[in-house]
């Protein structure tokens, strides 16, 4: 595969500058997202990966001002395609939204209108952003139709959500979120809710989209597997922060944030000997009301020392792509070669539960 | 992983548990907190203890009709809320009248509340057959308005108190029956339920163990909204001479006797109205806290 | 009566097996399902409608000892097959032996049946009473099979001991005090109380986080060893049943396609339908990303399943005959598949011819 992607530096299209959101609603502050930076140079695709909790969603709801404003804090900066995006006014806003960036959800029954038909939906989507006729729209909502590769399209237009099956819709609701022809792709758990015959055709047309239409994708997913299939780049999220950021294959290959090790580690392809038992991850994640003062992570690390309570770890370069959130980055190296059944069960030396 | 194996039972047995409140415990704790139900709590139980101390702190004879003093403003002489049409101290009147105001409030309510949430959890958890003849049923008697059947229930039976709250249970009891129906057929296909019938326990033990808990809370909170319509039927039966008779002091009767002085004194004959209000407003607050303190995951 | 004394007579099993590790545990012969659809009044006069054909003819069985994974897609059945194997709901024909008497049977009445076969289900929230302790929830099923309350309360906190939940700390708690993983171990502690023989769970750990199913994935594997239980592992993660299962059985449309060994399975499938799903697994290496989607489109509607062979409309290898015959389960060398491919002489131009046909 080509390398060309792996530079973020290159006029990056997305660029997310120490982004903090504090959700305000509840009785405590939640710190749902503190300080992550991120780029996504054009083109490419970045995984943002994390489990319930680790703000990845949060932070790519961001990105399209989705949180009611009333009850978030949002503090940073987000730049995309040269719009200061938390700065625009609810005109620019609206502009902004669909055609310079839009978001594709895990759920597209519930993302989609059920009164109206698909088409009409994108039909309204492209008039809402451009002056051109009713005919044409539909012209071009018939191209998207078969750009993302839905059988009879012209007959496919005029049905309604609730009458397609669960992989037609989401090729629906990608193609309702490229009607303006936006540059940047904002992908939540697209495949989640699928079957894995489904999964697999919709994360590669996810690439081929990428790859044809010069597409950056950010993808939000808990799923190594699928992100492996579609992104350039990992980012991985726990508690609020990246912790782990760099090429797939460097991440795949040579996890070294102890979480990112754990998590490889965790999965049941990780230990392929029958009844061997999976190294797993003692405790749950972190409150995000009640964050620790030191590195998230730390009551649940294998490779802890008391350092780790105290502070939050800056990024370490691992290479000038590869960065990890950690203190330990000494311990972890060539880690993940170890063989899983000399691995302690238990990773953690006090389980906080 | 490493707790898994450890604390042998007779170990843990002597340590003290760690309790959580209790569900009821927790709705107090939450009520606590919320000045609008501690405001409406207080309005009710002032009321209530007015109408129970009634006899002993009126001022004046409640049933003393005067010629002389005949609609009096509020404030004349030592009638605090002035007179009513026969000369009777209003004070006195609306604290006896709270009596019989409440308990035509409270009890087909409640009567209703029994009925109905048998009813309605039958219904709801037997499904199938059984539930359709229940609900059609019920749904012929909800097609009526309830203040017309209300009506049309006491002019049958004729009036007098007995046969007011009568008219009153029929007119509840399709509504709350409603309610526990759809709270019982949400909470059957709960998982918890499908656990229980798979560990083979029977009908009765299901809904008495986990369905009763889960389904009369929030028929209890839809009910005590019924009481402030409760109060304002009975009322309105009272006005319409079918329910509680003069001389007897009822606040829904003293609304309707007073009701030709409304040009003469408007503030005196509007008094039994706020007075109704204030009880049925207090009650609907009261139902309202009630209901989100109900809610576990806040 | 006779053979229930005699049984206890030999006694020396406390759950009072029979047969020998030999005959199966579970047994299942032509279980069908039909669920009807709301139908139009018209529809309801003259007896028509549709009807999903959710379970539509499966047989398996469940060895003693052994865990079975069942995996398939949406709409293949596998919920429904757990729902009636625990006669949550009735099934439409069929009939499931358990320890060499049916169920239902005065041999078995589905009382005895229920404490013997337990489930967890995938959403821990909504699988405990709200309004109930912990320990009470867990002791309940005890209490409901005639165990006095203080003895079932001692069960509910060893057990709780057991799945690695402190007593003292979480007995006498909510479930929405709980984190989702320590609910699922409490409903798995929950199953266990009335000391089932077989356990199914369904998707039980698919809502959680990776790094706390691992936790739960090494519990189960624990608790099967001490309690010497049986599992049905059913799951949509293939990885995960990949790991677990001793056997697995694939379903698509409300019939099985394939059963065998795990890692034979795996290693080498015998039905397209499988060999499909499994090589739609995302592939983990960055190297080697997955290049073509195996099968195109979603899988059918349960309501009008196609006729033959239900995979006949995505197979590969699908030829005319297969939209005409049913293939049966075939069995071989411990593996069974539902495909013409592989049933000789069925007229499928890659089938063997039939050796012995009469």
């Amino acid at each position: 595969m080509s390398e060309s992607h792996s530079n973020p530096t290159a006029s990056p299209i997305v660029s997310v500058r120490d982004l903090r959101v504090t959700f305000t609603g509840g009785k405590k502050p939640v710190e749902a997202v503190n300080g992550v930076d991120l780029s996504v140079a054009r083109g490419e695709s970045v995984a943002l990966i994390g489990e319930s909790g680790s703000g990845k969603s949060v932070t790519l709801r961001s990105l399209l001002r989705l949180h009611p404003e009333r009850r978030t804090r949002i503090d940073g900066r987000i730049d995309i395609a040269g719009h200061d995006v938390l700065a625009l006014g609810s005109k620019a806003l609206a502009d902004y939204r669909g055609k310079v960036a839009s978001m594709i959800f895990q759920e597209p029954l519930l993302a989609l209108d059920p009164v109206y038909t698909v088409g009409a939906q994108i039909v309204e989507s492209i008039r809402r952003h451009e002056a051109i006729s009713k005919e044409d729209a539909r012209k071009r909502a018939l191209e998207l139709f078969e750009r993302v590769r839905i059988p009879s399209p012209e007959r496919r237009l005029d049905a309604y959500p609730h009458e397609m099956s669960g992989g037609m819709r989401q090729r629906a609701m990608i193609a309702l979120a490229l009607a303006c022809k936006p540059q940047v792709l904002l992908a939540d758990e697209p495949t989640t809710a699928l079957d894995a015959t489904v999964q697999i055709q919709i994360l590669l047309l996810l690439r081929e989209l990428q790859r044809e239409l010069g597409l950056a994708i950010l993808f939000v997913t808990h799923d190594m597997g699928a992100a492996v299939e579609v992104a350039d780049r990992f980012a991985v999220m726990y508690g609020g922060r990246i912790v782990e950021e760099g090429p797939t294959r460097e991440v795949i290959r040579n996890p070294r944030h102890p979480y990112t090790l754990a998590l490889m580690q965790a999965r049941a392809d990780g230990a392929m000997t029958k009844g061997a038992r999976l190294a797993s991850i003692p405790g749950s994640p972190p409150d995000l009301a009640n964050l620790p003062v030191g590195c998230a992570f730390a009551e649940r690390c294998a490779y802890a020392q008391p350092a780790c309570l105290q502070t939050r770890p800056e990024a370490v370069a691992i290479s000038p792509s590869h960065q990890v959130r950690c203190l330990r980055t000494d311990a972890t190296v060539g880690a993940m070669d170890r063989n899983h059944d000399t691995a302690p069960d238990t990773l953690s030396p006090a389980l906080a539960d | 992983m490493s707790t898994a194996i450890t604390a042998p039972a007779a170990v843990a047995a002597n340590t003290p548990y760690e309790r959580s409140a209790g569900f009821w415990t927790g709705v107090l704790r939450k009520l606590a907190r919320d000045p609008v139900a501690i405001g409406a709590a207080i309005v009710l139980l002032l009321l209530v203890a007015m109408a129970l101390f009634a006899p002993l702190l009126t001022p004046h004879d409640p049933y003393q009709a005067s010629m002389l003093k005949r609609l009096k403003p509020i404030g004349f002489e030592n009638y605090l809320l002035g007179t009513d049409e026969l000369g009777r101290d209003m004070l006195s009147r609306l604290m006896v009248g709270a009596r019989l105001s409440l308990f035509m409030g409270i009890t087909p309510v409640l009567i209703a509340f029994v009925i109905g949430s048998g009813i309605g959890i039958l219904a709801g958890y037997a499904g199938g057959l059984v539930n359709t003849l229940i609900m059609r049923t019920i749904d012929v008697l909800y097609a009526f308005p309830s203040v017309l059947l209300a009506i049309a229930l006491s002019g049958a039976l004729g009036a007098g108190i007995g046969n007011a709250l009568l008219s009153l249970t029929i007119v509840f009891i399709p509504p709350i029956a409603r309610v526990a129906e759809s709270v019982t057929t949400q909470v059957r296909s709960r998982d918890y339920v499908e656990a229980a019938r798979a560990s083979g326990a029977e009908a009765f033990t299901i809904v008495r163990v986990h369905v009763l808990g889960n389904v009369l809370g929030p028929i209890f909170v839809y009910s005590t909204s019924l009481i402030a319509v409760s109060m304002i039927l009975a009322s309105g039966l009272s006005f319409l001479g079918l329910g509680v008779k003069p001389p007897e002091p009822e606040w829904g009767l003293m609304l309707n006797t007073l009701r030709t002085a409304i040009y003469t004194q408007p503030w005196v004959a509007a008094l039994p109205g706020l007075m109704i209000f204030i009880t049925s407003i207090s009650f609907n607050l009261l139902s309202d806290s009630l209901r989100s303190a109900m809610d576990v995951k806040n | 009566m006779s053979i229930g004394i005699s049984v206890e007579h030999i006694g020396a099993d406390p759950h009072g097996d029979r047969g020998g590790p030999a005959q199966p545990l579970l047994t299942v012969k032509k279980l069908v399902k039909h669920f009807d659809l709301k139908k139009s009044f018209l529809e309801t006069l003259n007896g028509g409608g549709k009807v999903v054909r959710a379970v539509d003819g499966v047989d398996f069985k469940v060895l003693k000892g052994e865990t079975l994974g069942v995996v398939g897609e949406s709409g293949c059945g596998k919920s429904t097959t757990a729902r009636l194997l625990m006669h949550l709901i009735e099934p439409s024909a069929g009939e499931i032996v358990f320890n060499g008497e049916t169920v239902g049977s005065p041999a078995l009445p589905l009382r005895e049946y229920r404490r013997q076969v337990q489930m967890v289900f995938q959403d821990s929230y909504s699988s405990l009473n709200p309004r109930l302790t912990i320990q009470d929830s867990i002791a309940f099923g005890p209490q409901v099979h005639g165990v006095p309350k203080r003895e079932a309360l001692t069960r509910a906190r060893d057990l709780l001991a057991r799945v690695g939940l402190e007593p003292s700390r979480f007995a006498e708690r909510y479930p929405h005090e709980l984190s989702g993983g320590q609910r699922q171990r409490v409903n798995i502690a929950r199953a266990l109380a009335s000391e089932p023989r077989l356990v199914i769970l369904d998707e039980a750990v698919s809502a959680l986080d990776k790094s706390v199913e691992a936790q739960v994935l090494n519990l189960l594997m624990d608790l099967k060893d001490e309690f010497g239980l049986t599992y049905i592992f059913i799951s949509h993660d293939l990885h995960v049943v990949r790991y677990i299962s001793d056997r697995v059985m694939v379903m698509y449309l409300g019939k099985v396609a394939e059963t065998g060994p795990a890692e034979a399975l795996f290693e080498r499938p015998l039905h397209p339908y499988t060999r499909a799903l499994l090589s739609s697994m995302p592939s983990m290496d960055p190297d080697h990303r997955t290049e073509e989607a195996p099968l195109a489109g979603d899988p059918p509607n349960p309501i009008d399943p196609p006729p033959g062979c239900r995979f006949h409309t995505r197979c590969p290898h699908a030829e005319a005959v297969c939209a005409q015959q049913v293939p049966s389960l075939e069995s071989e060398n411990g593996r069974e598949a539902a495909c013409l491919i592989h049933e000789p002489g069925s007229g499928h131009s890659d089938a063997r011819a039939a050796i012995y046909a009469a």
